[in-house]
């Protein structure tokens, strides 16, 4: 393992935390906008699981991400909950059509 | 082999996570996601967090993908449902995410992690991942371990020493969040249910 | 001498005696290990596609293949497997075209790599972790995804259907399969199948299933949820052919459908042997002498040769359930879809849950104690007074769970 060191899976997470803002930015698909924020999530995972290895952090960084696990599926649950709910007022997952409260 | 394998996984989470940006198709960008999460397991099990790894996997690859594709079939409008996003946006976002990416990377390059562990070593004492415990090869025989601490007991840290000084455990955010998932479970039932139709009046 | 024969799991021979680091180790293990199983379970594929013509010739009151290779018609899988290698590859013009090919890969990588993780004797696992269980059950749920997406590129609405019955009827059963699969790990105090099995030593009122009354139903509810989640019949409404043609793998043929079949079979056989090594007493025989015959001799042969006894013990045991299966499916007609999922939301989920609690008090109010008064083998209150002492006047109480293996505790 000394040949990656903690920048290798720094990096990784940085890889995706940036790729899922930008997919949660341009997507118009509610799913797909959902999909961005697991990635996010992900990424800030694979930092938290990093850290639990190469720094003082130990158990307790695994412990916070397997939170972060926990409640990112409670969170898809929600969300698609209120993506279907969107699909049935507006018969169609386009967010960019959520725009009855412009004035 | 180390390298390679980590040059596999970062690459498969890293090349996952851009085809999911770039590919327009609802279902494409799940199977790309389940690509690169599997990968963040892959990345997790070498880091010795097999736990954690085996939860990705299961709760979710096998839970949430599983849930977002249903989630996509209940909503598509017509077959291989695909909504482009306008080029103006995605220049922008990407060069956005871009500029964030460069930043974070830079920094993580600047920051000194090894001095820093040693420095926080002499603060909060070694790793606890290399502390004598229930195994000592560091393999990443974590569950034990993870699921003292969720009852409130630190065999990480606390083995030896005296009732006065004992760290603590997940013991209540264990519990919130189980409490948590309990009301998250209902709430979506709640939202997602039918809604009940005006019934009309029948015949003449 | 030759530990790898006797004790040590793969990735430990690689990493004590090669000296290779843990994580290359593993993926070392993982890798010979597959091509184990691929090269030997191409062999209870074929004989599990044997057995089903044959059972299903028989409880039909038909003969069942009966000519290619000699009387019995041994040879007709190979012949199935020669034609449908010969069949056309072709997919829809309608098919996402690249979804459409990598499904059945999903599939099948599913199936087979849960293997990884399944003790076929003792110590002969390819990788013993703590996590064993959990991840065995976390890949195998991974297979659902290829059935889904193969279901959804396809491009036809039979097997849009079939993917949809999958993904409800997988998301929801996955519920009772974790709950009933826990109660043994309750009983055992580890992930590890490797010392599930472990516990189960000596005669056969050891075996979990006879633990309690239990998880004596709990052995039933887990075989009834497998059933399920192998898409068997009655539950094989994904693929359900007098409606839907043929489900998710309407628009496959040749290769890619063979695959499909190929993974189905392999995870009929991994749930079984998962089955009996959570309840049915794993590789022991069930008869204490024989084991600590093979066990307690001092030279690697009688113990290599115990091993091999294990092994096979394993494979009957996990053919019998594979029989099982095979018997259900052709006597059960299949449920409606409505009939499943409350089969499992409104029966399966609560029984397990009171399973669950039953087991765990049981174990609270009695432990170590099974329905027979005897003690489990392993010395695992030795481990617990050693837990209790290594973290003195600790808030709260290790008392009810045995946790590790002596030499763990001690360590």
């Amino acid at each position: 393992m000394e040949g990656i060191g903690i920048n290798g899976f720094l990096a990784v997470g940085a890889v995706l935390f940036a790729c899922g803002v930008i997919c949660m930015a341009t997507k118009r698909n509610g799913i797909g906008v959902l999909m961005g924020v697991e990635l996010v999530l992900n990424g800030a995972n694979v930092n938290f699981v990093a850290f639990s290895k190469y720094g003082p952090l130990g158990l307790d960084g695994q412990i916070v991400s397997l939170f972060v696990i926990v409640l990112a599926a409670a969170e898809a649950a929600v969300a698609l909950a209120i993506a279907l709910n969107f699909y049935n007022n507006h018969l169609t997952i386009d967010v960019d059509r959520a725009n009855e409260l412009q004035g | 082999m180390e390298m390679l394998l980590f040059t596999i996984f970062a690459c498969a989470a890293c090349g996952g996570a851009l085809a999911v940006v770039l590919s327009q198709n609802v279902v494409r960008m799940a199977f790309y996601l389940v690509i690169s999460l599997g990968s963040t397991a892959g990345l997790f099990f070498m880091l010795d967090a097999d736990f954690v790894g085996a939860t990705q996997l299961l709760i979710y690859v096998g839970g949430t993908v599983v849930l977002l594709i249903f989630g996509v079939m209940l909503t598509a409008s017509g077959p291989f449902l695909t909504i482009k996003s306008s080029p103006g946006d995605m220049v922008q976002a990407i060069l956005v995410g871009a500029l964030f990416l460069g930043m974070v990377v830079v920094t993580v390059l600047q920051v000194d992690w090894e001095g820093n562990a040693v420095k926080l070593e002499g603060q909060y004492g070694a790793s606890s991942l290399e502390r004598p415990g229930y195994n000592q090869r560091g393999e990443g025989h974590t569950t034990r371990r993870i699921g003292a601490a969720l009852l409130g007991a630190r065999f990480d840290k606390d083995l030896g020493k005296q009732s006065g000084q004992l760290s603590t455990g997940y013991l209540l955010p264990f519990e919130v969040v189980s409490v948590h998932l309990l009301v998250v479970l209902i709430g979506a039932a709640y939202l997602a249910r039918a809604k009940r139709r005006v019934r009309v009046p029948s015949g003449s | 001498m030759m530990p790898v024969l006797a004790t040590e799991t793969i990735s430990d021979f690689l990493s004590d005696e090669w000296g290779w680091s843990h994580i290359v180790a593993l993926a070392g293990a993982a890798i010979a290990h597959v091509a184990l199983i691929g090269a030997f379970f191409g062999l209870p594929a074929f004989a599990g596609i044997w057995a089903e013509r044959k059972v299903s010739g028989r409880i039909q009151d038909r003969l069942g293949p009966t000519r290619t290779g000699g009387r019995f018609g041994w040879l007709q899988s190979l012949a199935d497997g020669v034609k449908l290698l010969q069949k056309e590859d072709l997919w829809p013009n309608a098919a996402d075209a690249m979804l459409f090919r990598v499904a059945p890969y999903i599939v099948v990588i599913a199936s087979v790599a849960a293997f990884m993780f399944l003790p076929f004797s003792d110590g002969w696992v390819a990788v013993s972790l703590d996590v064993g269980l959990f991840l065995a059950l976390a890949i195998l749920s991974l297979e659902v995804l290829g059935i889904i997406l193969a279901g959804y590129s396809s491009g036809s609405k039979w097997s849009l259907f079939g993917g949809m019955r999958e993904a409800a009827q997988m998301v929801s059963y996955e519920v009772p399969l974790g709950l009933t699969a826990v109660i043994p790990v309750v009983l055992a105090g580890s992930m590890n199948l490797d010392e599930i099995g472990r516990m189960q030593e000596g005669w056969f009122w050891n075996w979990f299933i006879f633990h309690d009354p239990f998880t004596m139903i709990a052995f039933f509810v887990f075989f009834t949820v497998t059933l399920a989640s192998n898409k068997r019949a009655p539950f094989d409404l994904a693929e359900a052919e007098s409606e839907l043609v043929g489900g998710f793998h309407t628009e496959y043929s040749g290769f890619r459908w063979s695959l499909f079949f190929l993974a189905e079979y392999a995870s009929m056989y991994f749930v079984s042997a998962l089955g009996v090594i959570l309840f049915l007493g794993g590789w022991w025989t069930g008869i204490a002498p024989i084991d600590n015959f093979f066990r307690t001799n001092d030279t690697w042969v009688v113990n290599y040769l115990g091993n091999v006894l294990g092994f096979a013990v394993l494979l009957i045991k996990a053919s019998k359930l594979v029989f099982l299966q095979i018997w259900i499916r052709w006597t059960l007609p299949r449920l409606r879809i409505d009939q499943v999922m409350t089969t499992c939301l409104k029966y399966l989920v609560p029984i397990s849950c009171f399973l669950f609690l039953g087991a765990v008090t049981w174990s609270m109010l009695l432990p170590g104690r099974s329905a027979f008064g005897t003690k489990s083998s392993l010395g695992a209150r030795a481990v617990e007074t050693a837990t209790v002492d290594r973290s003195p006047g600790h808030g709260l109480e290790i008392v009810a769970t045995p946790i590790g293996t002596a030499e763990e505790g001690a360590r």
